[in-house]
C-alpha cells in the first residue's frame, strides 16, 4: 500500500506491505539507518522513535499504522549541526559505549526532557525520575549511571 | 501477497469491516500482535482500530468507563483513575514501560486475555463489565469474569469487537489493592499479580473480591479466599485465612518465567498481604 508519512519534518512517500515494521520501514525504505533493531519484542527500546508525540518501539508499530501520521527518529533530534541538548550531554558525560541502544535512549530521553516530565524537589528525585521514564530502553553497557547524568544535566538545561 | 489494510473512520465502519472479514487481524497499538512480527505470517488483512475516536478515551459517570482503545498512558494519568481506581492506576503503570504504555490499550489485553494480562486481576477485582458490539446484533454487556473461558480463550464473537469496560467506584470503606511480582519494575512480564477489593464494616470484611494472574490458564477470582475471609476482622486471622485457603484453589504451572513452587508461595503471601 501507498504509506504517507512526516518523517523528521518532511513529507515521504513509500510503497510497502502494511505489516511491514514501521522499523524496517524507516531503515529500509527511508534509508535512516540511525535507528537500530535491538530485540523486536518490544523489549529493549533500542529502536524507540516518536510517533504522532509519544515514545514507541518502531518494531511494535505496523507501517501502515503510520500512514498520514508524523514520525521523529534519532536523525531528527538535531537542528542542523546544533545537537538536541540530551545529546549533547550524552557526548559531555559519556553516555554512550557500544551505540546500539544510544538512539533509543537519545529519542526517549529527548521526548521526557520536551516534555518537562523530569521533575523532583532535588537531584536524587530526578534521577529517580529519569530512570522511571527510561526504564523501557534497556542498555547492556553503560551501568545507566552516566546516561542518568546526561539526561538530568540535559532537564536543568532546558528547564 | 501483502496484508489488506482497513483504517475505519467509525465504530459502524469498523463493525462492517469485522463483519465481512472475521479472519483478519484487529490491531491496536501492536504491543502484543506486533512482537516478532517479522517472524510471524503474514495476516490476510489489518482492521486497525489505533486512535479510532469511539474507542477512545476514560470518562466517569456513576461508573468509569474506558474505550477499548484508551492506552495505558492515558488510564494512568486521568483524574478519575488515580483517585477511585488506584489499583488500575497501579497496573497500568506497571505494563511494560513508558513506550509500552503509550501503544497498549485496555482492548488488546481483554481481547487477548492472556494469563498473564497485567490490568486482568484488576477488572476482575472490580467486576468490571465489558461492552461488545457487532453490526448484526448490536451491543452487548458481559461481565469481565465470563468473558475469559480458558487459555486465550474468550466469549468474543468473529464479528464482534470490544467497545469499552464499566468499573463501578469502590464506596468509602473499601479497601482495593494491587500487586505484580515480576524480576524487574519495568518491562517484566509478571510471576504473579493480584488485586482485591475488601468491602468493610469497621474492620471486619463484608465482601471481598480477589483476583490474581499467572496462576492458572486464565485470571482468575479465587472464590474460595474470598468466602475464608468475610465475617473477619482485617489483621493476622484473615492473613492467615485467606493463605489457607489458597492453597487449594490455584494450579500454577512451571515456566520460563518461575516455578509452580515460587509462584504459590508469592501468591499466598500476596493474598496474605491484602487481608492484613
Amino acid at each position: 500500500m501507498k504509506i504517507t508519512l512526516t518523517i523528521n519534518g518532511e513529507r515521504r512517500e513509500v510503497d510497502a506491505s502494511p505489516w511491514k515494521r514501521l522499523l524496517d520501514l524507516v531503515r529500509e525504505d527511508l534509508r535512516l539507518t540511525g535507528t537500530k533493531e535491538g530485540c523486536g519484542e518490544g523489549e529493549c527500546g533500542a529502536c524507540s522513535v516518536m510517533l504522532d508525540g509519544e515514545v514507541v518501539n518502531s518494531c511494535l508499530v505496523a507501517a501502515g499504522q503510520c500512514d498520514g501520521r508524523t514520525v521523529t527518529t534519532v536523525e531528527g533530534l538535531a537542528h542542523g549541526d546544533v545537537l538536541h541538548a540530551v545529546q549533547r550531554e550524552l557526548v559531555a558525560c559519556g553516555g554512550a559505549q557500544c551505540g546500539i541502544c544510544t538512539p533509543g535512549i537519545a529519542v526517549c530521553a529527548a521526548h521526557v526532557v520536551d516534555r518537562g516530565l523530569i521533575r523532583g524537589k532535588n537531584d536524587h528525585e530526578a534521577r529517580e525520575t529519569v530512570r522511571a521514564l527510561l526504564a523501557g530502553n534497556i542498555c547492556r553497557c553503560t551501568g545507566y549511571q552516566l546516561i542518568v547524568d546526561a539526561v538530568v544535566n540535559a532537564a536543568r538545561e532546558t528547564r | 501477497m501483502s496484508s489488506a489494510y482497513i483504517r475505519p473512520r467509525s465504530l459502524a465502519e469498523a463493525l462492517d469491516a469485522k463483519a465481512q472479514h472475521p479472519d483478519w487481524m484487529v490491531l491496536a497499538g501492536g504491543t502484543d500482535l506486533m512482537v516478532n512480527a517479522t517472524h510471524r505470517p503474514e495476516p490476510a488483512g489489518i482492521l486497525d482500530l489505533w486512535r479510532l475516536p469511539e474507542l477512545r478515551g476514560v470518562t466517569m459517570t456513576d461508573v468509569l468507563t474506558i474505550g477499548a482503545g484508551t492506552t495505558w498512558l492515558e488510564v494512568e494519568h486521568h483524574a478519575a483513575v488515580l483517585e477511585r481506581f488506584g489499583p488500575l492506576a497501579a497496573a497500568a503503570r506497571e505494563i511494560g514501560a513508558l513506550q509500552i504504555q503509550a501503544r497498549g490499550t485496555l482492548g488488546g489485553n481483554v481481547g487477548t486475555s492472556s494469563p498473564v494480562g497485567d490490568s486482568l486481576p484488576v477488572l476482575l477485582a472490580f467486576d468490571a463489565e465489558l461492552e461488545l458490539a457487532s453490526a448484526a446484533r448490536g451491543r452487548r454487556r458481559i461481565p469481565y469474569r465470563e468473558f475469559c473461558t480458558g487459555y486465550r480463550k474468550t466469549q468474543l464473537a468473529a464479528d464482534e469487537l470490544i467497545v469499552a469496560a464499566h468499573l463501578r467506584p469502590p464506596a468509602t470503606r473499601t479497601r482495593t489493592t494491587w500487586r505484580k511480582v515480576g524480576t524487574r519494575r519495568a518491562q517484566s512480564i509478571s510471576k504473579v499479580m493480584g488485586a482485591a477489593f475488601i468491602e468493610l464494616d469497621g474492620d471486619v470484611v463484608t465482601r471481598a473480591r480477589v483476583a490474581l494472574g499467572a496462576v492458572a490458564d486464565r485470571p482468575i477470582r479465587i472464590a474460595a479466599v474470598e468466602q475464608a475471609v468475610t465475617g473477619l476482622a482485617l489483621g493476622a486471622k484473615a492473613a492467615e485465612a485467606a493463605r489457607a485457603a489458597l492453597r487449594s484453589a490455584i494450579k500454577p504451572i512451571d515456566d520460563v518465567r518461575s516455578t509452580a513452587t515460587y509462584r504459590r508461595d508469592v501468591a499466598e503471601n500476596l493474598v496474605a498481604r491484602f487481608f492484613s
